[in-house]
C-alpha cells in the first residue's frame, strides 16, 4: 500500500515541479521567478523525503535538511539583492 | 495495528502530494504575484507537513527508531516560510511601479512602508 501511495506521490510531485519550472521560465518579473525557485526547492525537499520513505533509508533526511537551509538562504539572498542592490552591506 | 499504520502512512503521503500539486498549480495559474504567493504557502505547511508526519510514522512503526531530523526540518521550514513570503512581497512592492499610483493616502506625515523609509523618532 505504501508503494502505491509513493508512486502516486512521485507522479504528483513531478507534475508540481514541472509547473513551477514553467513559472520559473515564463514568469514576467523577477520576484515571480524567485518565488518559483523557492517552490521548486520545497518540491525537491518533499521528493527527497518521499525517496527516503520508499527506500526505507534514513540517510536522506540530511539531504532534505541541507536543501531546506540552502533554499531559504538562496531566496533571502536574491530578495535582498533586488531590494538593496547588494547582499551584504 | 500494522495495517492501520500502513493505511495512515499511505493516506498522509497522498494528502501531502495533493497539497504540493495544488500549491504549484496555483503558482502556475494565478494572474499576479500577490495572488501567486497564496499557493506555495499551502504547499510548504500542509504538503511538507503531511509528508514529514508520514515519514516519522514510517520510521517509528517499521524501523523502531525515533527520527529527530524530521522535527528539525519541520521546525526550520515553518520558521522560514513566513520570512520568505515577506521578502518576496517586499521585493514586489518595491519593484512594481505601476500600482504605486493607485495607493490611497496614509493620512499621516509618512507614506507607505517599504516605499518610503522607516518612521524616525526625531
Amino acid at each position: 500500500m505504501i508503494e502505491i501511495a509513493s508512486m502516486i506521490g512521485f507522479g504528483a510531485i513531478g507534475v508540481a515541479m514541472l509547473l513551477s519550472l514553467y513559472r520559473l521560465l515564463v514568469g514576467p518579473d523577477m520576484a515571480t521567478r524567485v518565488l518559483a525557485l523557492d517552490t521548486l526547492t520545497i518540491n525537491a525537499i518533499a521528493l527527497v523525503v518521499l525517496v527516503g520513505i520508499y527506500f526505507g533509508n534514513e540517510i536522506y533526511f540530511e539531504v532534505a535538511l541541507l536543501f531546506a537551509m540552502v533554499g531559504f538562504l538562496t531566496t533571502v539572498a536574491y530578495c535582498k539583492y533586488m531590494l538593496r542592490g547588494n547582499v551584504m552591506e | 495495528m500494522t495495517e492501520f499504520g500502513d493505511f495512515a502512512i499511505a493516506a498522509l503521503i497522498c494528502l501531502g502530494a495533493f497539497f504540493l500539486f495544488v500549491g504549484s498549480f496555483g503558482l502556475a495559474k494565478l494572474p499576479d504575484l500577490m495572488r501567486r504567493l497564496h499557493g506555495p504557502t499551502k504547499a510548504t505547511t500542509l504538503g511538507i507537513g503531511s509528508m514529514l508526519i508520514a515519514s516519522m510514522l514510517y520510521f517509528m512503526l517499521k524501523h523502531d527508531m525515533v527520527a529527530i531530523q524530521e522535527l528539525l526540518i519541520t521546525t526550520f521550514l515553518f520558521l522560514t516560510a513566513p520570512v520568505t513570503a515577506l521578502m518576496v512581497a517586499k521585493t514586489h512592492i518595491l519593484r512594481d511601479k505601476k500600482s504605486r499610483k493607485k495607493l490611497p493616502p496614509t493620512g499621516r506625515d509618512i507614506g507607505w512602508a517599504v516605499i518610503d523609509g522607516p518612521e524616525t523618532e526625531d
